[in-house]
């Protein structure tokens, strides 16, 4: 039988799966309310992580005595930027030049995956080879967590022992529903994923909303790529699709919180627990683990249908999603 | 950007200019691979300290310098058009199907298990033409599903045939361990390697001709398809407009679905042709991103058969270039994700500029860029 210890040892990794696809997710939902549909969210992940990385290690690599705390910031903040960086070149494309917003999306994504390991690779081989890298101190620093000084039981390991960036991210989804529901600034925001034309014609600035939303967005996913680097696998760095694979989980949680901040706090555990589930099933073959895994899709695809077939107006896209906005072809 | 908040004209402004000539365009598609190439061999230099053309020189020399790299350079060309054109007609349409990735596995799951369990039993020819069909089917109903729910229920296409991608890798993954061979290594291994039963034979003395011959069959056909045929028309009236197609008499829930069948029958014969006349076993790598990049291919080829056939040729001959400086010069073959993710930000930018002029300030109407 499953006992407590495996329950909250469950609970535990998929918290801190879902804190990685939490914030991809919550970049994105930010993204989208501005109607710009950003398939480029596993890029930007990946170069959220390469820039957090780097920024950590050339920091311990140059001081004597690093601090692990100064490198936290120097490297959160690099991750935010190069996040936001690439998003800047897809609002570039698809809003000013109006490029087509899906094959800018995953074009984004072929780009920063290639970036991100190849810097990785080459991080990877000053260091002196495949999988060497480590930045100890830093990731300990982002790894500290309340745990450490209490001694807390299986409960208490369930709500105090991660990172700081696992409350983060959930702080982070309330104020941004905060934003969205109650600042005028947020409806604004709104307003323009819905009807961009209308939001013009009341003297919104269209474009200036596109762009801070998608790049502020992509900063947010980004750090769901550094959360990834730093504390999923411990301040190394292995050149695979890991990343790429979390990212398009982060877009279908995009659709399973019906772009709500809120839900995505518990779509985010929720795909953690079915994700991690079959540790835990016993009885499973190796084959019929995989089977297991496809669940969280398979939720999210029910949860689409049911959105669509329901057309409840409070749990549809934002209507203008995926479309440019050209003000003289309205 | 635009400073609206002012009552002046503003110093840029955007108008959409009449049709360039064809030759025109393509002239200004070509600056943009060159300032691409550019921006790469600066991105190169300023991370190497290597000598752009150097690398530019092995990396054609890696992707055409001998025989046997020159065919896997267009058996892969092949496989990346294959999909891109079976994306071709979904696309313009308007119904923006990202799950090739999906179709092209299951279409390659097909024909893995075909080929294990009729390997002995059947001959090649038939088995081969077997597999072809069932690869075909397979793409069709995987690519079906999503489309009768959105012609239905109009459920977002792009976010559901992306979810079925991954169902299709984890259902890859499920065959992968229930057919693994030896025990324990995790993968198919070869399937067939002594009786080679169920390959793609020898065509004019090379092992990767058939797919040569059978994805510039499909090449054609697409071309005839959506250029000449009645369904191809259909589909381009549903593409521009689909109040239009309705007020026309086409029923435009039976063509989505229609062209969805088509679109994805076509990404699951690529998978036969890559598990069949390629790599002869299956893994979740069979398709490798190629379903992501062909989206780009088909989208930027304004599905003009043809000018994916160029377009293929360009992107698969970075990937291969870029795999041998990486051994030379000892950097890891990611290089070609970003010099391609370069090349197309360009592309897809400079398209901006044959659609449009910018007008500046004061200049009556406006100077062309």
């Amino acid at each position: 039988m499953i006992t407590a210890v495996q329950i909250s040892q469950l609970l535990q990794s998929a918290i801190v799966f879902g804190t990685v696809i939490m914030f991809g997710a919550l970049g994105e939902i930010l993204t989208q309310k501005s109607g710009n549909l950003n398939l480029g969210v596993p890029g930007i992940m990946y170069l959220g992580g390469i820039a957090g990385l780097a920024m950590s290690y050339f920091y311990e690599g140059h001081v004597e005595h690093p601090n692990g705390f100064v490198s936290l910031i120097l490297s959160f903040i690099a991750a935010f930027a190069a996040a936001a960086l690439g998003g800047l070149i897809y609002s570039f494309l698809t809003i000013t030049l109006r490029a087509n917003q899906n094959v800018t999306g995953l074009t984004l994504t072929i780009f920063g995956n290639g970036l991100a390991n190849f810097f990785g690779g080459i991080l990877n081989s000053m260091a002196g080879g495949v999988g060497q890298i480590s930045v100890r101190t830093t990731s300990n620093a982002y790894r500290m967590s309340l745990a450490h000084f209490f001694k807390i039981g299986n409960l208490g390991k369930i709500f105090f022992s991660y990172g700081f960036m696992a409350y983060l991210a959930i702080i982070i989804a309330v104020v941004m529903y905060f934003f969205l529901n109650r600042t005028r600034t947020g409806l604004n925001l709104r307003s323009v994923g819905e009807s961009p034309a209308t939001a013009d014609a009341a003297g919104i600035n269209v474009i200036r909303y596109k762009y801070l939303a998608t790049c502020i967005g992509a900063g947010i996913s980004g750090l769901g790529g550094l959360y990834y680097t730093m504390d999923y696998i411990k301040g190394t760095w292995t050149t695979d699709s890991t990343i790429e694979a979390l990212g398009w989980l982060a877009v279908a949680l995009v659709i399973f919180a019906t772009w709500r901040p809120l839900n995505a706090i518990w779509g985010s555990y929720l795909f953690g627990v079915l994700y991690w589930m079959y540790l835990y099933i016993p009885g499973l073959t190796r084959s019929s683990q995989e089977i297991f895994k496809m669940l969280p899709y398979i939720v999210t695809i029910l949860v689409l249908l049911r959105v669509s077939m329901r057309k409840k107006r409070e749990d549809q896209p934002p209507a203008s999603l995926g479309l440019s906005y050209f003000r003289e072809e309205r | 950007m635009n400073h609206s908040h002012t009552h002046h004209e503003p110093l840029l402004r955007i108008a959409k200019r009449d049709p360039l000539p064809r030759s025109k365009a393509y002239a200004v598609r070509v600056i943009a691979v060159l300032i691409s190439l550019l921006v790469s061999g600066i991105f190169i230099f300023s991370v190497t300290k290597l000598n752009p053309v150097a690398v530019y020189q092995s990396m054609f020399k890696g992707a055409y310098g001998t025989n046997r790299r020159m065919w896997v350079t267009i058996r892969d060309t092949m496989m990346l058009l294959c999909i891109a054109l079976g994306l071709a007609p979904a696309f313009k349409m308007r119904f923006w199907n990202i799950g090739a990735e999906g179709q092209v596995l299951v279409g390659g799951i097909a024909t893995a298990g075909l080929m294990r369990s009729l390997g002995a039993s059947v001959p090649t020819p038939l088995l081969l033409i077997i597999m072809a069909c069932a690869s075909l089917i397979c793409g069709a109903v995987w690519g079906m599903i999503p489309a009768i729910f959105k012609a239905r229920w109009n459920a977002n296409e792009t976010l559901f045939t992306l979810m079925m991608n991954y169902i299709a890798i984890q259902l890859t993954s499920y065959c992968v361990a229930l057919w693994e061979n030896p025990f324990g290594s995790n993968s198919v291994g070869i399937i067939n390697p002594k009786t080679q039963a169920g390959w793609f034979p020898k065509l004019f003395g090379q092992a990767n001709g058939l797919n040569v011959v059978i994805v510039l069959l499909v090449t054609i056909g697409m071309y005839v398809y959506l250029k000449y045929s009645k369904q191809g028309y259909e589909i381009a009236v549903v593409g521009d407009s689909e109040n239009t197609a309705r007020y026309a008499g086409i029923n435009v829930q039976w063509v989505t679905i229609r062209t969805m069948a088509i679109s994805s029958a076509i990404c699951g014969l690529a998978g036969f042709i890559a598990v069949s006349g390629a790599s002869h076993t299956i893994s979740t790598s069979t398709a490798g991103g190629q379903g992501f990049t062909a989206i780009i291919v088909a989208w930027l080829s304004q599905f003009n058969s043809f000018i994916m056939v160029l377009i293929s040729l360009l992107i698969v001959s970075l990937q291969k270039g870029a795999v041998q400086i990486a051994s030379q010069f000892n950097l890891n073959d990611y290089a070609s994700s970003v010099i391609t993710g370069i090349i197309l930000f360009f592309i897809l930018g400079s398209e901006f500029f044959i659609n449009y002029r910018i007008i500046v300030r004061g200049k009556k109407g406006g100077d062309v860029k």
